[in-house]
């Protein structure tokens, strides 16, 4: 099953990303954050101190749990939307 | 923009676009700044501009109200600068953002500030896994991106947004686990027809009710998410009644379902979805040095206004959420009443048209605030939700700061927040404590007496994280002049 509703809504052909040197499909316009929740890459990055697992969680740029580096450059990934050959970087801490 | 801007609104969800429609109205040269792709905010949140409705689609009520806003906005004389985040505002009005070109800045006579909000969520073990995430980040997935946040969801937290995440999930193929509501039934009944922006449609909110019995799914009323674990690959759920307080029963006596009685209850699920109301956003008006005040029944501090929604900063204006929890409908009226307060200051109107024209806004909007403001009191934080929180829950995700530092903190004589702050780091994240600041604030509080004592937050520039490569952009080391050294 996806979690992308079908009904109602037509989304433009799915496109390549690169995540920690992976292929991952993901649909223009959408932001990072959702695609790679679609795709089940859940845990984004580790937290500074603790080191503990994290994923994105308020979806609108406030909380900055789903910065990561995209094309090279750290953005909360709820705030960038999918470009085809993005390429992402998971796990960086602080 | 061929000339500077003579007024700003920053934001552009109702409140904004109210402002700046009514300021442009005047004659004023206006410019609204989002960090949002166009305009709408949270509640009006469109799809991506890749995306289509089919002709089957029913998108429902918000939908049609925001793409009337986006018609009229674009229609207007407004200049929009939208995918722009604002890192600071001087007190010479000058405003800084980041956008797609990189820097830029506007300088304005005045300013109409219209944040909106952000959630606020009560911490419990188990809230910083992946897959656990905010209501509102839920109803963004759900409206914006079109996507379900998990297959199986637990809904979870107090006010409206409980109902009308579960609902959009259901209609949106998904499975909801179970609604865990910290709220009794009756609340409910007293909210539910306040829970859309339009608050004359009853039947909406009695509709999403049935929708939700309809599936079957389990409704705790008076529970909260005890903790939550992983275990092979998915999320187990705890819930537990609360009391009328909202703290934890002992001996578990909340409301299941259709009224029994009984223990925790265990739910397995792949999201949980969890949000305990909404904080007024006041990092511009508080980094502006205005004046604020504590206000439970408005969400929190807000900046003190008059009618006209003046701020105590001369040529600095409020209104929607930002200016005291009060929903959308309020807000576009409000934000109407402030542009064209700015514009009168700014000479663009007289003091009788201004009257005139603010005066059947004005009515409007207080019947709309009420609606608001008792569906801000639903999600009024009581310091009961504190009490199941364990010392080493982590208060601040930024800098995993433990609710157990944060109380040692307080027993050594942390007496407010910013000393808090700069003894713990709580709040010295990267979200400069707008997840935390709440709880944090209510943690100082309980041994201050009361809020206003506990403080604020000071808030400082960059308002948002701005990497050193972005301020300097295509900057190198070798593009700083060196003056040729003088001929000896």
């Amino acid at each position: 099953m996806t979690i992308r509703i079908e009904h109602g809504i037509e989304r433009p052909a799915a496109v390549t990303i690169t995540v920690d040197g992976r292929m991952v499909s993901a649909v223009p316009g959408e932001s990072v954050a959702a695609a790679l929740f679609a795709a089940g890459r859940r845990m984004l990055r580790t937290s500074t101190r603790a080191d503990q697992p994290r994923g994105m969680f308020c979806m609108m740029g406030v909380c900055q749990e789903c910065a990561i580096l995209i094309d090279g450059r750290k953005s909360p990934a709820c705030q960038e939307p999918v470009r085809a050959g993005m390429t992402v970087t998971l796990g960086t801490a602080s | 923009m061929s000339a500077d801007p003579e007024i700003v609104v920053i934001g552009a969800g109702p409140a904004g676009v109210g402002a700046a429609l009514a300021a442009a109205d005047t004659g004023a040269r206006t410019l609204i700044v989002d960090e949002a792709p166009t305009s709408g905010g949270q509640v009006y949140r469109t799809m991506p501009v890749e995306f289509r409705l089919k002709p089957n689609a029913s998108p429902g009520p918000d939908y049609a109200i925001g793409e009337a806003q986006r018609k009229r906005l674009l229609a207007s004389p407004v200049q929009t600068a939208f995918g722009r985040r604002i890192w600071n505002v001087s007190s010479d009005f000058r405003i800084d953002a980041i956008g797609p070109a990189g820097l830029e800045s506007w300088r304005s006579q005045a300013l109409v500030v219209a944040a909106g909000a952000t959630e606020k969520v009560v911490p419990f073990p188990g809230w910083t896994l992946p897959g656990v995430i905010g209501l509102a980040a839920a109803t963004i997935l759900l409206k914006s991106q079109q996507m379900l946040p998990g297959e199986r969801t637990v809904v979870a937290g107090c006010g409206p947004l409980l109902a009308a995440v579960a609902v959009a999930i259901i209609k949106g193929g998904g499975k909801v686990a179970a609604i865990i509501d910290l709220s009794g039934p009756l609340d409910w009944l007293t909210v539910l027809p306040r829970m859309t922006s339009r608050p004359d449609l009853l039947g909406r909110g009695l509709g999403w009710l049935q929708t939700i019995r309809r599936a079957g799914v389990p409704i705790l009323f008076r529970h909260m998410v005890k903790e939550v674990r992983q275990s092979n690959g998915f999320l187990e759920v705890e819930a537990w009644p609360v009391d009328r307080d909202r703290r934890p029963h002992a001996g578990g006596r909340g409301l299941v379902g259709r009224g029994h009685a009984r223990q925790g209850s265990n739910f397995r699920a792949d999201c949980v979805t969890v949000g305990h109301g909404l904080v007024p956003a006041t990092e511009v008006t508080r980094l502006l040095r205005a004046d604020h005040e504590f206000r439970a029944e408005a969400g929190g501090w807000i900046a003190v206004r008059d009618a006209d929604f003046r701020s105590s900063r001369e040529r600095v204006y409020v209104a929607g959420d930002g200016a005291g929890i009060s929903g959308a409908a309020a807000a576009f009226l409000q934000g109407r009443i402030a542009g064209l307060t700015a514009a009168l200051d700014l000479g663009k109107l007289d003091r009788a048209a201004h009257a005139r024209a603010t005066a059947l806004i004005r009515r409007r909007a207080l019947k709309a605030e009420r609606f608001g403001r008792a569906m801000a009191g639903i999600m009024t934080l009581r310091p009961g939700q504190l009490a199941a929180m364990t010392p080493d829950t982590v208060v601040c995700r930024c800098e995993d700061v433990t609710r157990g530092e944060i109380d040692a903190a307080i027993a050594n004589g942390a007496r407010e927040v910013n000393q808090l702050k700069a003894w713990t780091r709580c709040g010295m994240g990267p979200c400069q404590g707008r997840v935390c600041g709440e709880v944090a604030a209510t943690l100082v509080a309980s041994r201050v007496g009361g809020r206003e004592a506990a403080g604020i937050w000071t808030a400082r520039a960059p308002l948002r994280p701005l990497s050193l490569a972005t301020m300097t952009g295509d900057y190198e080391y070798r593009d700083i002049p060196i003056p040729t050294a003088a001929p000896l």
